[in-house]
């Protein structure tokens, strides 16, 4: 079956005075039709670049310097703009982070819905306003045919998120691409606007990129995750199994990082060392490498690619069973101890 | 909103009492007002009696009081220097003044509004970069120096349009003459007009760019776009629109400054309008001819910042809100 989306060796740089900047190198991933794919990573990690570079609203002077992007297997990153924009809003729809921002103060609900909605279908200005109306009650909002000549500043947070929601799923897209849809909302309303989401999405068959550093909200959405690191793919897999038994050092550091409830209130949090590295020095070979603990020799000079690990892929030469120079034997036991599925080759092979 | 208004007009009306009061101190205090009446052979006898008539001699609070009195009837006394009552003098001056500051406020706005818009939303453009040079030189310039080049580069060298005066004018209704139905009047009005609303459009023109660079980064634009809307409709529907609140700001307090600083373009152009009066006036020291301008440019002020709080409430909803639930 043709996914929804597919992303082949993207590459978004950011041309600067002082060199150009690869905020996104080498980057491939698909998402099935109906399927969440979680993004995560940390602040930088390009989450959001991916983002507004898949529905082609780079901010100048970012651009996409290589790979491609393919809708429903339609290449969409060579589009003109006039063409690229008729894919906005009716083909790939977005969500943004700040629902309080994301709204234009000076129109009621219902312009910018049916604005929306005339710009995508052939429609009467009174079946737009029908259909602003019916958005309105999906996404939950209470008395809609009354609130649709609200004006924003007039709805709660979660209210206006749900606003958004409508809005971004006014010509039933293919694609949602929601970046920290969350982010800027109360601890309450995190869940049902996300569980709403889910279920619309669901209901049209939308498939869902679900840009977070949330892995709770990851956990409880996502179909698969991505993890991404300095711009680079690190681990993609099921979202199970990224979380329980993740198979790249960076991710398995973030899942440890992540507190529990069950564990020993004594015992120090677990963070990784070390920040990532800005985007004009990420290091040669695996970025990841000054602060993983299992690197060794070849990290620091050769790049990984994603390579089977387990049900996943992850991005490290410790699942690499071809590979000329085998790791040193108390590495690959380090790493077998905290769940890393090293190969048998490897393992043998490791001095 | 009837509240808003109500009150906003309570205010108005304060400002306007402050302002009589300094029209009325210049009109008692600076200088004798008798002394300016009479001739110097006038014996000292006359004079008592010309004070008591003129009731100098009954107590400040009484004149003040006599004195918005009259201004509330548009009295403002004889005028010194042409024995004429002020606010004929004023009445005859008043259409040439407000026609030359609504054309040229008018000017800087259609002018100024859509170069704004262009340079925001083509800053890198070379035509872009050449509206702001030119902005530069209208704000950095003298309202004087433009004057005197229009004319000496138009009317002198090139010979295309009147270097002075109003041309040909029509008697409306009452003492309002106005130029802008007669070619050589509308002819007239072109270079004055432009002087004195360069430096508006210039202002104008550089705040709706300053106002669309900063729109054009928030957030509802970039969902705007993400909603696949039309590029007109992003720029002209919901960004200009925003920038709207300022700009009409700006515009309704220049408005007023354009009234009240005609003086020098009245004066570069001879366009007999209250500024040139004024500027007469000051000259021949006719203290009633300056303390009535002094209240009508106080008044026009008052009045346009008051229109101006009316019209945010009808661009920008939240304002009106925030009134209703406060």
């Amino acid at each position: 079956m043709t996914p929804t989306l597919s992303v082949r060796n993207l590459r978004v740089e950011i041309p600067t005075r002082r060199g150009v900047l690869t905020a996104i190198d080498d980057l491939s991933f698909d998402i099935a039709p109906g399927e969440v794919l979680g993004v995560v990573g940390e602040s930088g990690a390009g989450k959001s670049i991916t983002g507004t570079a898949i529905i082609g609203l780079l901010e100048p002077p970012a651009r996409i310097a290589g790979g491609e992007i393919r809708l429903a297997g339609e290449r969409i990153d060579d589009l003109s703009a006039d063409a690229m924009r008729r894919v906005r809003g009716r083909r790939i729809g977005m969500i943004f982070q700040d629902p309080l921002t994301s709204l234009n103060p000076l129109y009621r609900i219902g312009e910018q819905l049916a604005e929306t909605i005339l710009t995508h279908e052939r429609l009467s200005q009174r079946a737009a306003t029908d259909k602003a109306r019916r958005l309105l009650e999906e996404v939950g909002i209470p008395a809609a045919g009354d609130r649709l000549s609200s004006y924003p500043h007039q709805f709660s947070g979660g209210m206006r998120q749900r606003v958004v929601i409508a809005l971004a799923l006014a010509a039933d897209p293919e694609l949602v691409v929601a970046d920290e849809p969350t982010t800027a909302l109360d601890v309450s309303v995190q869940a049902q606007i996300i569980t709403l989401l889910k279920r619309l999405c669901a209901e049209r068959g939308a498939s869902v990129m679900l840009i977070t550093h949330d892995m709770g909200v990851i956990a409880e959405t996502a179909d698969r995750v991505c993890v991404l690191y300095a711009g680079r793919l690190a681990e993609i897999g099921p979202v199970r199994d990224v979380v329980k038994r993740p198979q790249h050092p960076y991710t398995h550091g973030l899942m440890a990082a992540i507190p529990t409830l069950h564990g020993d209130p004594d015992e120090t949090l677990r963070q990784i060392p070390g920040a990532m590295p800005r985007l004009d020095a990420i290091p040669p070979g695996c970025p990841f490498n000054p602060r993983c603990d299992f690197a060794y020799g070849r990290c620091g000079s050769e790049r990984p690619e994603p390579l089977d690990a387990g049900k996943s892929r992850a991005a490290c030469f410790l699942h690499d069973a071809d590979a000329a120079e085998a790791p040193p034997a108390d590495t690959v036991r380090a790493a077998r101890a905290v769940g890393l599925e090293v190969p048998q080759k490897v393992a043998e092979a490791a001095r | 909103m009837l509240a808003f208004a109500l009150r906003r007009l309570v205010q108005a009306i304060g400002v306007m009492l402050v302002v009589s009061l300094i029209s009325f101190v210049l009109f008692r205090f600076v200088g004798d007002p008798v002394n300016q009446l009479v001739g110097v052979d006038t014996s000292p006898e006359e004079r008592a009696a010309l004070r008591e008539a003129l009731g100098l001699n009954d107590p400040v609070l009484v004149q003040f009081a006599r004195f918005i009195g009259k201004a509330v009837q548009f009295d403002f006394g004889i005028s010194y220097q042409f024995k004429q009552s002020v606010a004929g003098l004023i009445g005859q001056r008043l259409p040439a003044t407000l026609e030359l500051s609504f054309v040229s406020a008018l000017f800087a706005l259609l002018v100024g509004v859509p170069m704004g818009v262009y340079t925001g939303l083509y800053r890198d453009t070379w035509l872009a970069r050449a509206f702001l040079a030119v902005s530069l030189i209208g704000v950095s310039l003298p309202t004087f120096l433009i004057g005197i080049l229009l004319i000496f580069v138009v009317s002198v060298n090139l010979g295309w349009l009147p270097s002075f005066g109003r041309g040909e004018t029509v008697r409306v209704f009452g003492s309002w003459t106005t130029g802008l139905v007669t070619a050589s009047g509308l002819q007239s009005l072109i270079l004055p007009s432009i002087t004195l609303g360069l430096f508006q459009m210039t202002l104008i023109m550089r705040l709706v760019r300053g106002e669309m660079l900063e729109v054009l980064r928030t957030d509802y634009i970039k969902f705007a776009r993400a909603r696949g809307l039309s590029r007109r409709a992003i720029n002209f529907g919901h960004a200009l629109k925003n920038t709207l609140v300022p700009v009409i700001t700006i515009t309704g307090l220049q408005i007023g400054s354009i009234i009240a600083f005609a003086i020098i373009t009245e004066t570069v152009f001879q366009w007999p309008g209250m500024g040139l009066l004024f500027l007469q006036a000051v000259q021949s020291v006719d203290i009633p001819i300056m303390a009535a301008y002094l209240l009508l440019i106080a008044f026009l002020f008052v009045l346009i910042n008051f229109l101006v709080d009316l019209l945010y409430v009808a661009v920008d909803p939240r304002i009106r809100i925030g009134e209703a639930t406060r």
